[in-house]
């Protein structure tokens, strides 16, 4: 079976400086995939390696077994692969409408505008209370459900979270993997990158650990959950 | 005798509010490409020049009738625009913001001598003769109304572009964050040259207006181009809609000022509400970019 | 030690130039040189710390319309009258930097309000006409009739060798001066400023008053380059010595000598003055306006492709590291 999403020994890193060493990894379809791994280890350098949005020097990525290392960085939408990037990077005196909007940008996009609007909304509530509402005035766990909601509107095979609990309160945090579970059953592939390992692990299928840029473990979310080494170096549990 | 003085008055007011019009169309192009491109066209005012002159020559030398050599102008300039993007700013882009400025400045010198090379120092007028319409005792030149009436319409559809449609919903955003753009499936270099020559086909829009109340000479960019430099920044370099105020502020200064001394007093005049500006309210002048 | 050697054989050969007999228009060239080189260093003064003017034509014109005005009108001497135009630079550069520093009011901003202030001060004078002959421009009343060469009082010489001699005494000045703002405790203090206000602030350096220190030096200096340039050329015009095109030619003058090195701005005078001269003999007025196309267009190639300038470049490839450049 083709996997979706699949990373073949992918090399990365900014200038001089390399984050990534020989990565390999598989999303399949409707699955739901985690990186975890502690800071500094190289996930947003994952996530943007797969977005393009830095150059990738080693290894072959591909989406639905078409190789796409040689696009540029603005038609990885066009793939079907939309990230939520870390720190939800709204656009801030644009409204709430005006940035779902700007993720509805792509042509194929623009004319299922109408109909996805009113699924993001369905799924938010709270976001067509502040449809107006510029997006820079929001909390932070609004401004997550935007910046996912934003990411929603290409209408995306695969999306990328980056980091969706950071900075952000414990309840809140719940309600975002809430959301996760949510758009899972809607029948997206995700893959999400997360320091929150216990809270991670109980919305994904599999998972990979990534530590200075190599992976060091991979498998079922429940094996890692409890493999000793994690629940060590991890949970700190000893 | 002060009726008559207050007539006078009065029409210095109304042709101050219609030269705002004409103003605002000059600032929003120039806070158009700072806003977005965060480069400062200093050349902008001779981008104008040539577009008069191109309309000038279509018209005047070409015989191309107005209706066709006007969108020919836009046209022309709007190229221009995005041609002094490609080839010069985009070079320097990643440079100091101060040799962004600079290069802008080598583009004024060259377009100056370019256009003397091209068609000498004499003023160029395009021949057409608009009457002047009365209002009571006020007397107020048709070209100046018509220029006002296309600038608010231009400004108008900018407006529309720029919150209605996705193109110009990305200008707007690519200034609050670059970054993200290529995720949106935005090329921030297309919109870049979009914007590029949006900026220029305001130029050129100007131009049309302008040829139509004033002849042509290499040196005409002096005349409006330092006082553009003053409304945006007076508005907040970048601040479309604090540019859109200023215009209309300093052109009562500069027609109000103009009727009780000469011309250039009402420059100077304006330059001192500027000073005064800077020293009680620098926030408008530093409120960032929208 | 060695290079030290080499600028003093240099400094001697200059001294001895117009006593080799050299003729009156490559001694104008010199005297134009050392005179724009004057300018262009009182310019980089603020340049290089980050504080660009694209407006330093105001205190060119203040400086040279100052003194032919009073002299013409009044027969006040040019001496007196350069105080006078001292006084006003101060005032103007006062009027501008205050709230400019206070407010942070930096880079684009900075420059577009001294762009603005040199185009008021060329209104100001287009819009005096009646004194100042607008646009036409103004001469000097002539003291050197009857055949005296020379007026101490009037400050008018019409001896190029003794304005060379000038020139070179005040383009020593200007060295010494960049030299001396160089090496002083402002210069560290100016460093971190540049870099970061804040941290300066809490070392207990008044950045504002540095910077109001420094733009006074530069505005008064570059005022003198205009009281000077109108007693040698005995012709001023608003659009040479004020306005925008003046203001920019002097940013781009440091650009391409260099702005961050002592004798920089003074290359680039060279090289402007080179430029200029040979375009104008080898095209010159055949075709109106074509040197100054060419002149317009080596510019922006000047911007593109070597940013550090002339003296920059020729350093860097050579080595050393051009000091005080980010």
């Amino acid at each position: 079976m083709t996997a979706m999403l699949r990373l073949d020994n992918i090399s990365a890193g900014y200038g001089s400086f390399q984050a990534l060493f020989d990565v390999s990894l598989t999303v399949d379809a409707g699955e739901a995939i985690a990186v975890i791994g502690p800071n500094g280890a190289g996930k947003t350098t994952l996530l943007r390696a797969i977005s393009k949005l830095i150059p990738v020097t080693q290894g072959d990525l591909s989406m639905e077994g078409v190789r796409y290392n040689d696009i540029a960085a603005h038609e990885v939408i066009s793939m079907g692969i939309a990230q939520v990037p870390e720190g939800r990077r709204l656009f801030p005196r644009l409204s709430v409408e005006e940035n779902l909007r700007m993720g509805a940008f792509i042509p194929a996009a623009r004319g299922h505008f109408d109909e996805r609007l009113e699924f993001v909304y369905s799924l938010f509530p709270r976001m067509k209370e502040r449809r107006l509402q510029l997006a820079g005035t929001m909390s932070g766990g609004e401004q997550q459900m935007c910046a996912i909601g934003r990411a929603l509107m290409s209408g995306p095979k695969l999306l990328l979270l980056d980091e969706p609990s950071a900075g952000l309160a414990p309840v809140i945090v719940q309600s975002i993997f809430e959301l996760v579970k949510r758009i899972r059953a809607e029948g997206y592939t995700v893959l999400i990158v997360e320091q929150n390992i216990q809270q991670v692990l109980k919305v994904v299928d599999r998972a990979y650990l990534l530590e200075t840029g190599r992976i060091r473990m991979s498998g079922p979310a429940a094996e890692l959950l409890a493999s000793d080494e994690i629940r060590r170096a991890y949970l700190g549990i000893a | 005798m002060d009726q008559i003085f207050d007539i006078f008055f009065l029409e210095a007011v109304l042709n101050g509010l219609l030269l705002g019009g004409l103003l605002a169309l000059l600032a929003l192009g120039l806070n158009l490409v700072f806003g977005v491109i965060d480069v400062v066209w200093i050349c902008y005012a001779e981008l104008i020049m040539f577009g008069m002159y191109a309309i000038w020559w279509l018209h005047a030398q070409g015989g191309l009738p107005l209706w066709l050599a006007f969108p020919a102008g836009v046209l022309f300039v709007a190229v221009l625009g995005a041609l002094l993007h490609h080839l010069v700013i985009r070079p320097v882009l990643s440079a100091e913001p101060i040799n962004q400025m600079l290069v802008t400045g080598g583009v004024l010198f060259f377009l100056q001598a370019l256009a003397t090379v091209i068609f000498g120092v004499e003023f160029r007028n395009l021949g057409v003769r608009l009457p002047g319409v009365s209002f009571g005792e006020m007397n107020v030149s048709l070209a100046r109304m018509i220029a006002f009436g296309v600038a608010v319409a231009a400004i108008g559809a900018t407006y529309l572009f720029l919150s209605r449609t996705y193109l110009g919903t990305a200008i707007r955003a690519i200034s609050q964050d670059r970054g993200i753009m290529p995720l949106m499936g935005v090329n921030p270099s297309k919109i870049y040259l979009t914007t590029s020559a949006l900026g220029g086909a305001m130029a050129g829009l100007a131009a049309c207006l302008l040829v139509l109340q004033y002849d042509v000479h290499p040196a005409i960019g002096l005349s409006f181009g330092p006082i553009t430099f003053m409304i945006c920044v007076l508005g907040g370099l970048g601040n479309l809609i604090g540019g859109f105020v200023a215009a209309f502020l300093f052109a009562q200064f500069i027609s109000v000022g103009g009727f009780f001394f000469q011309l250039e007093w009402g420059y100077v005049l304006a330059f001192a509400f500027f000073i005064v500006m800077m020293f009680w309210k620098p926030e408008g002048i530093l409120s960032k970019r929208r | 030690m060695n290079s030290r050697i080499v600028a003093f054989i240099l400094f001697a050969a200059m001294l001895l130039v117009p006593l080799t007999g050299v003729g009156k228009y490559p001694l104008h060239l010199m005297v134009t040189g050392l005179l724009w080189a004057f300018i262009y260093t009182s310019w980089s003064i603020m340049g290089r710390l980050g504080l660009v003017s694209l407006g330093h034509g105001a205190f060119l014109g203040v400086g040279a319309y100052t003194v032919v005005l009073l002299w013409n009108l009044w027969g006040i001497s040019p001496w007196i009258g350069t105080i006078a135009a001292v006084l006003i630079t101060v005032v103007l550069a006062f009027i501008i930097g205050y709230p400019c520093f206070r407010f942070r009011i930096v880079g684009h901003y900075f420059a577009l309000v001294t762009l603005a202030l040199s185009e008021v001060v060329r209104l100001v004078i287009v819009g005096l006409r009646e004194q100042t002959g607008g646009s036409l421009g103004i001469t000097p009343k002539s003291a050197l009739t009857d055949g005296v060469t020379a007026s101490l009082s009037a400050m008018q010489f019409s001896s190029k060798v003794v304005w060379f001699y000038i020139m070179l005494a005040c383009w020593v000045g200007a060295l010494l001066v960049w030299r001396a703002v160089d090496r002083s405790m402002r210069r560290m203090a100016l460093e971190a400023i540049s870099e970061d206000e804040d941290a300066a602030s809490s070392i207990g350096v008044d950045v504002n008053r540095t910077k109001m220190v420094i733009t006074l030096i530069s505005a008064t200096m570059t005022c003198l380059g205009g009281v000077l340039y109108a007693q040698y050329q005995l012709y001023i015009n608003p659009e040479t010595v004020s306005g925008i095109g003046i203001s920019l030619q002097m940013v781009f003058g440091v650009i391409a000598g260099g702005m961050f090195v002592m004798l920089g701005p003074t290359v680039g005078a060279v090289f402007l003055l080179v430029l200029s001269e040979g375009l104008r003999i080898f095209i010159g007025h055949d075709i109106h306006g074509l040197d100054t196309t060419i002149y317009g267009l080596m510019l922006i190639l000047f911007i593109i492709y070597m940013p550090k300038g002339i003296l920059g470049a020729a350093l860097e490839k050579f080595g050393a590291r051009a000091p005080g450049s980010r």
